[in-house]
């Protein structure tokens, strides 16, 4: 081992083979796929998992929704020929997968009454960081941005957690009309952290009134830091959004 | 027993498997997974004179058994990597280690040897003209016989070190290039960098690189990279270091039959980082397999 003062956040990256449990439709388009093995290399929501797929060169990397001791939950979007493939998998069926990658949500900032942003697929890393808000004593307001109805997702598991969840869509079709950056304005909180496609994270960066994190995506090589691929500027010089994202604050930000 | 062991430049090795610069930074992020010190030595992330963040993303695309990058040279710059990554990379590494460089022009080629050769961990010096993903120097110093010549000579005046330099396989004719990098005085070539390619993202109906162009490689190169290995052997008699979609200790020995001495793993790295580690475990059973008993015996076996 060698000391890398450029390792912030992260565990030890393993690999190792994964047993799908479950893969079920749950919105348009969206999947729940429960997976059983190994996750002690995943300490912290906001990580993400890089995922080998027969007939696929690069891994594909999909954020962890929720785990537990032995099991973790992906939510995926099929958008291309890798989130096709996993929606097909099949119960029984195995996955090669590299875990304990990315740097997750910081939790320790200290909020009292923290405001969590997601847009569609989005969504899927703050549920995770819900729960373990939750767990420690905090109730945060939870604002799930989705199209339309069809793609909502995760509603009764938020609320689970929660009583502060409120659903927007862009047509109206479900919950709120409008954005999710919509609600925003009528909401008391101290701290926020959101995920979703980066247009509507632009927004909530001009609708909010605090510091928070942003989680992001970037195409990768590797997802472990070796190939530069998804670098990068920030304020505080550049950033790989696999090593030392995809978790960036506020404040390192440049729009 | 077999012999692993093989002589670069000069150097003794204690196998010919060598990750590519690009595909393991300086080190440090497979020092955390696996021991590299196992590894014949690495090629770490080509340097330039000045720092450099490199092309906008996305920078990485998919292909079938192969991928597109389009880095763009990413690095802190000489200085930073002598003052912070060197003394890091000696932390963790503990045998000769390959620098790649690049440049924009011959002064800068100069200027970043120069201050390696002061460097003792830097055993060889492999000389980048062939990235494909800068605008301006880059793989126009590797695409002609003068234009490689000219950086050999300049490199070579800068550096008492072994001179390795590296070659684009987009061009009409490698060997001649070859050729003319070893009568300017290369201690040694390296072949093949990436392949110029394309995608296309058919949602966007643009391309999925954002610098529109980039750099093939994986698996899928192998048969491309070989075939040139084996023309450059043909051409000259300094080492050879044969790249280009390897993947397994039997790529490794076609490789080296093919005439490379030693050879390096590129994209494998990145969709499995224990690759190196695992072909490095993996080659004495398949030397066994094909009566193999010293590696270095097999060079250019097969012309």
């Amino acid at each position: 081992m060698c000391i890398n003062d450029r390792f912030i956040g992260g565990t030890e990256l393993k690999q190792s083979i994964y047993t799908v449990e479950s893969n079920k439709l749950i919105a348009s388009n969206v999947y729940e796929i429960v997976l059983s093995g190994d996750v002690s290399s995943i300490v912290s929501p906001g990580q993400f998992v890089n995922i080998k797929l027969d007939g696929l060169f690069l891994r594909r990397p999909i954020s962890v929704a929720d785990y537990s001791a032995d099991s973790l939950t992906l939510l995926i979007k099929v958008i291309g020929e890798g989130t096709e493939a996993l929606a097909a998998m099949k119960e029984g069926e195995k996955l090669d997968l590299l875990t304990g990658l990315g740097n997750g949500f910081d939790l320790g900032k200290g909020s009292k009454s923290p405001l969590l942003i997601g847009g569609g697929i989005g969504c899927a890393p703050l549920f995770m960081l819900c729960k373990q808000l939750c767990d420690g004593g905090t109730k945060p307001t939870v604002v799930l941005g989705f199209n339309d109805k069809s793609e909502i997702f995760y509603e009764e598991q938020f609320k689970s957690l929660t009583p502060n969840v409120i659903i927007t869509t862009v047509d109206g079709s479900g919950g709120v009309k409008g954005f999710a950056t919509d609600v925003i304005a009528n909401i008391d909180y101290d701290y926020f952290y959101t995920c979703g496609p980066e247009p509507m994270m632009r927004a909530v960066s001009k609708a909010v009134v605090t510091d928070g994190q942003y989680s992001f995506e970037e195409r990768m090589g590797c997802g472990f830091g070796a190939c530069m691929g998804c670098s990068c500027k920030t304020k505080t010089g550049s950033k790989r959004i696999c090593k030392e994202g995809p978790i960036l604050e506020s404040g390192d930000i440049i729009w | 027993m077999v012999n692993t062991k093989v002589n670069l430049c000069g150097i003794e090795i204690d196998n010919p498997v060598i990750p590519a610069s690009g595909t393991f930074g300086f080190g440090y992020e497979f020092a955390e997974i696996y021991d590299i010190n196992i590894l014949g030595t690495f090629s770490f992330k080509g340097t330039t004179k000045q720092e450099r963040f490199g092309n906008p993303t996305p920078r990485i695309a998919e292909c079938t058994a192969g991928m597109i990058n389009s880095i763009g040279l990413q690095n802190p710059g000489i200085d930073a990597v002598i003052k912070e990554e060197l003394p890091k990379l000696k932390s963790c590494f503990h045998k000769p280690v390959m620098a790649n460089v690049s440049g924009f022009s011959l002064e800068e080629y100069a200027y970043v040897c120069a201050a390696l050769d002061k460097e003792p961990q830097i055993g060889w010096i492999e000389v980048n003209i062939s990235c494909p993903n800068v605008t301006k120097g880059g793989m126009d110093f590797g695409t002609s016989e003068e234009a490689a010549a000219s950086v050999t000579k300049a490199v070579k005046k800068a550096t008492t070190k072994p001179v390795i330099i590296k070659l684009s396989p987009n061009v009409t004719n490698i060997a001649s290039i070859a050729s003319a990098c070893e009568a300017a005085g290369a201690d040694g070539i390296s072949l093949i960098n990436t392949l110029l390619g394309m995608r296309i993202d058919l949602r966007t109906k643009k391309p999925v690189i954002a610098n529109k162009m980039g750099g093939f490689s994986g698996r899928a190169i192998f048969p491309v990279a070989l075939r040139m290995v084996y023309q450059v052997k043909k051409a000259v008699k300094i080492p050879i270091v044969g790249m280009g979609g390897i993947s397994s200790a039997r790529d490794v020995i076609e490789m080296m039959l093919a005439g490379a001495c030693a050879v390096q793993i590129g994209a494998e790295n990145l969709i499995n980082p224990f690759a190196c580690k695992e072909i490095i475990e993996s080659l004495p059973d398949e030397m066994n397999k094909w009566g193999i008993k010293d590696i270095s015996e097999i060079v250019g076996g097969a012309h």
